[in-house]
């Protein structure tokens, strides 16, 4: 059979690989970091544009299904991903100007990235999917181990890495037998062909859980979130970054598109209930004894991921509103942790790792812009005004829980803000606490960086006041 | 009328944000203030749409909010949020008292701040504290409710970190954890209701709308009884408030006693009670056994407290415990007692905290033992703290009696073993409580100077303080003298309410 391939609606997928090879030519031809990196951030915005104006259709199609579905969906997820890349590009200019790392590999592994989460909103079939993650994965094994002469760089890559090879082989296997038991790939015609006596079969259970669970590694779920705070500390902070947002992003996508269109509801609902308890209780508890800035981070992030997953835990009453609570609840906390780590990146010497959550005494008052910044992402990451952010993401979730009858989840989720309070308060009242005398006098804040944080704080605020904006997109 | 409902809750926002931005920190503070009056102005304003209202035009089911002013426009659909605010009969008095108080606590830190930061910086939280709390009055909605109470949250937690005592950090955070527990219950409970109602408005909802289940009303009574529990706060919920009163500045006690408690009291009336009348009668008995065990826990406690701040915080705990003695009897007079004592412990436990910061900062202690003698060095500071402790204690012809009084009758009318048990036991805690003002009294102000008093500079009450105090001084002669004044027209929302739990 010869297929016809529609390459205009490809077209965002073509440019973000165009971009890595782009910028692998300029550092080759160029040489200069300033082309290097000028070319990476133009590619990232092109994407957005093509995704934005693209052609929305499908293409690859078979009997069963397509296998590359460019929705209005698969747009937005595509222009975020480029969007965090692009804010990724910017915060990453100190550390590329510092000569941490070789800018056109570390640009070239960046763009590969985006190149997998921009496939992976279009993903139809579960290989496409699964193919997609890995491409959107593999670099970011290379990039967490680029900081220069670091040991805990080099640790946190290996750890990472295994990890996660480990959790794409289970998540393998799952789709193995599936395929076994329904002999079909195709997302929708997954969720048909499982229906009856299939469903009762134990090993399909068994292939949808190692599914499931073989993606909660990529959102970093309990139990298998363990990697997370060791490679998040090791990594180059823009890494760290791009990990805690777009990586999660993906993770969460991914798990959206076979939760809510393959799967049954009633096999995956329990699986994600005990997921999202434990991601979020464990999560925030051991984020209480964090005492460095990225680790704090990194729990903290691991205890979002339990609040995304909660609302998927209800799909079987009401699949859209959960849907919608989930990926809303995911761009808000996207926005908001990227704001989070571009003040942390502009408070820290180009080069350094997040350092320890004492070094930051007083940092609101040699920098009250940056710092009012980083503790209006940290309180709306604890979900409280003046974060509206937050706190609306909060809302959408135990709404979404109340309506689909999950009222014990959604007391669970509302305890767990409370722990959370307990450090994001900590960290943002570390920051206005009186310097320590041995204080470094204040650095300037590079420009870059504070662009992005601009951007990404004046985002925050723009959601805050009109979050049915983000309703809206996620409602798509 | 709109206008100066806007006015109200924008005023205090644009003067939080003026006093951060103007130049210099006595400039900051003197703008936050005259925000602060203007917001006072325009609430006062509100009452001259009082007449006008009109409320025999609602229906055959009156809801228990009956606002004379209101502005609705949608905000978030997809959040069931609508930006829906107006006032009533039972917001009107708290929503003036909140205001009031503001403008004297900013008044009060014009000239005298704190240790801790800059002064313009606090007149700013105290703003934004108080768009947080008149939104909690005047919002119609419950999801909007829900919000504006958590706005309070942080800006109170950076008023006691910031500028409180040497154990500021443990209690602003024991404060902010506290209460954000409770406001998550809240959460809960704002969408348990919404999801089975199909409708966050107030209005509506206390008219009877959507016909909740007795099962949803028990669960949504629940939920929110102890997120406002927390939050007034009542026994055995209240360890939180001794703790931030003592280390808070006096401006922040002045708030937190004054009004940010009475969110809790408000919403019980409002929001549980009025949401789910069915849940309501279903929990009474035990409110009135949790209202009876605070009054004389708080009676007991204070009866040994020894530091000043410590005692009127306790003393708070069973005043609420009046308030919500009159709230559990779900008759008319026990919510219109309710509304008075609310009104009037703001009224009285604001001034009481001013004194009690103006001897702290005097004497630079707030220990019982260490006091003593004041009546001979101040005599003016001492008469005025007496004054305010005999009107805490409810005598009559002082704002404090009504709310008291009244509640205990409410508890004898609703009859029964029980009730009339509470209502005598409620008694005995009004006995107590008088007991405990006066201990304080002959500590503090009688007896011969002691050596902290005595070595400390005679400093008289300054004409600052004095404009500051005398607004809340006159009010608890007024508000004794003439209840009317707070329940003039809350006739209509409470009668509907005392119907809607007895159908």
């Amino acid at each position: 059979v010869i297929q016809a391939v529609d390459h205009v609606v490809l077209l965002p997928a073509y440019l973000a690989a165009g971009t890595a090879v782009l910028v692998l030519l300029a550092d080759l031809l160029v040489a200069r970091r300033t082309v290097t990196l000028a070319v990476a951030a133009a590619g990232a915005v092109a994407v957005i544009v093509a995704a934005v104006l693209a052609r929305r259709g499908s293409t690859f199609c078979g009997a069963d299904g397509c296998s590359y579905v460019f929705s209005g969906r698969a747009a937005l997820i595509a222009s975020v991903f480029a969007l965090l890349t692009l804010g990724v590009v910017v915060l990453s200019v100190p550390l590329l100007r510092a000569g941490a790392a070789p800018a056109g590999e570390y640009l070239f592994l960046l763009a590969c990235s985006m190149t997998g989460g921009v496939v992976l909103g279009a993903a139809g079939d579960l290989i496409t999917l699964i193919v997609a993650v890995e491409t959107l994965t593999l670099p970011l094994y290379v990039l967490v181990g680029m900081r220069r002469q670091t040991a805990e760089s080099a640790a946190a890559a290996v750890t990472f890495f295994v990890v996660s090879v480990v959790a794409t082989a289970i998540t393998l296997l799952g789709a193995a037998l599936l395929y076994a038991v329904t002999g079909v790939v195709h997302l929708p015609s997954l969720l048909s062909a499982l229906e009856g006596d299939v469903l009762a079969l134990p090993l399909t259970a068994a292939a949808v859980g190692l599914v499931v669970l073989g993606l909660a590694f990529k959102v970093a779920a309990v139990p298998f979130h363990a990697w997370a705070p060791a490679t998040y500390d090791g990594a180059p902070l823009p890494i760290a970054a791009y990990l805690s947002t777009a990586s999660k992003l993906g993770g969460v996508v991914a798990l959206l598109l076979v939760v809510a269109v393959a799967l049954p509801a009633s096999v995956t609902g329990p699986v994600l209930a005990v997921l999202a308890v434990l991601t979020m209780t464990v999560g925030n508890l051991v984020a209480l004894r964090q005492i460095r800035m990225t680790r704090l981070l990194a729990w903290s992030s691991v205890a979002q991921a339990g609040y995304i997953l909660a609302p998927l835990a209800a799909v079987a009453a009401d699949l859209p509103a959960a849907v919608v609570a989930a990926v809303a609840y995911t761009v808000f906390f996207v926005i908001l942790e990227l704001g989070a780590f571009a003040a942390v990146v502009g408070l820290r010497p180009a080069d350094a790792d997040g350092g320890r959550i004492d070094s930051y005494r007083g940092a609101a008052r040699r920098h009250p812009w940056v710092g009012a910044a980083l503790a209006l992402a940290l309180i709306g990451l604890a979900g409280l005004p003046p974060g509206l952010a937050g706190l609306f993401a909060k809302v959408a979730v135990v709404r979404s829980l109340l309506g689909g009858g999950a009222g014990w989840l959604a007391v669970v989720v509302a305890l767990n803000a409370v722990v959370g309070l307990a450090y994001y308060v900590r960290v943002a009242a570390t920051l206005y606490a009186p310097p320590a005398p041995t204080a470094v006098p204040a650095r300037a804040v590079p420009w870059p960086v504070a662009g992005v944080l601009a951007a990404a704080t004046a985002l925050a605020l723009v959601v805050g006041v009109a979050p049915q904006l983000v309703l809206d997109w996620a409602a798509l | 009328m709109t206008f100066l409902l806007v006015a109200t809750l924008a005023l205090p926002a644009l003067g939080a944000v003026a006093a951060v931005a103007v130049r210099g920190d006595r400039a900051g503070r003197v703008t936050g203030t005259a925000f602060a009056a203007l917001a006072f102005v325009a609430s006062v304003l509100l009452v001259a749409g009082a007449e006008s209202g009109g409320w025999f035009a609602y229906g055959v089911t009156p809801p228990g909010v009956m606002p004379w002013a209101e502005l609705d426009v949608t905000w978030v659909p997809g959040l069931d949020l609508r930006f829906h605010i107006g006032v009533d009969g039972i917001s009107y008095p708290l929503v003036v008292l909140t205001t009031l108080l503001t403008l004297l606590c900013c008044l009060y830190t014009i000239w005298h701040v704190p240790d801790g930061g800059r002064g313009s910086t606090l007149v700013a939280l105290l703003l934004a504290v108080e768009v947080g709390i008149l939104g909690t009055f005047l919002a119609l909605d419950l999801v909007l409710f829900f919000v504006f109470f958590e706005v309070v949250l942080l800006p109170m937690y950076a008023v006691i970190a910031g500028w409180g005592g040497d154990d500021r950090r443990h209690a602003a955070r024991k404060f902010a954890l506290y209460t954000l527990f409770g406001s998550v219950l809240l959460l809960v409970g704002v969408f348990t209701v919404v999801a089975a109602a199909g409708t966050a408005d107030l209005v509506a909802l206390t008219a009877g709308a959507g016909e909740l289940s007795r099962n949803t009303q028990i669960a949504a009574f629940l939920l929110l009884a102890v997120a406002f529990a927390v939050k007034s706060p009542l026994w055995p919920l209240h360890t939180w408030l001794p703790d931030a009163h003592t280390q808070a500045p006096t401006v922040g006690s002045v708030i937190l006693a004054g009004v940010l408690l009475k969110m809790g009291t408000y919403g019980l009336i409002r929001v549980a009670v009025g949401v789910a009348p069915e849940g309501a009668r279903w929990a009474s008995p035990v409110l009135g056994l949790l209202a009876v065990a605070a009054i004389l826990v708080g009676c007991l406690v204070c009866l040994a407290q020894t530091e000043l701040k410590r005692l009127i915080a306790y003393s708070s705990v069973g005043h609420m415990g009046f308030v919500l003695l009159g709230v559990a009897t779900l008759t008319a007079t026990g919510i219109q007692a309710a509304l008075i004592g609310n009104i009037a412990h703001g009224i009285i436990t604001g001034l009481l905290f001013f004194l009690a910061g103006a001897v702290k900062d005097r004497f630079h202690t707030g220990d019982l033992a260490a006091l003593g003698g004041l009546r001979e060095r101040l005599p003016g500071l001492s008469g005025l703290l007496a004054f305010a402790a005999i009107a805490s204690l409810g005598l009559p012809g002082l704002a404090g009696f009504w709310g008291e009084a009244f509640a205990v009758v409410a508890a004898f009318q609703r009859g029964g073993f029980w009730w009339v048990l509470y209502g005598v036991l409620a008694a005995v805690g009004g006995a107590l409580t008088a007991a405990y003002f006066l201990r304080m009294l002959r500590r503090v102000t009688h007896g011969p100077a002691s050596a902290a008093v005595a070595s400390a500079p005679p400093a008289r009450v300054s004409r600052m303080e004095l404009a500051a105090w005398s607004p809340l001084v006159v009010l608890a002669v007024l508000v004794g003298l003439l209840p009317a004044l707070v329940l003039a027209f809350s006739d209509g929302p409470v009668s509907s309410l005392v119907e809607a739990v007895g159908r």
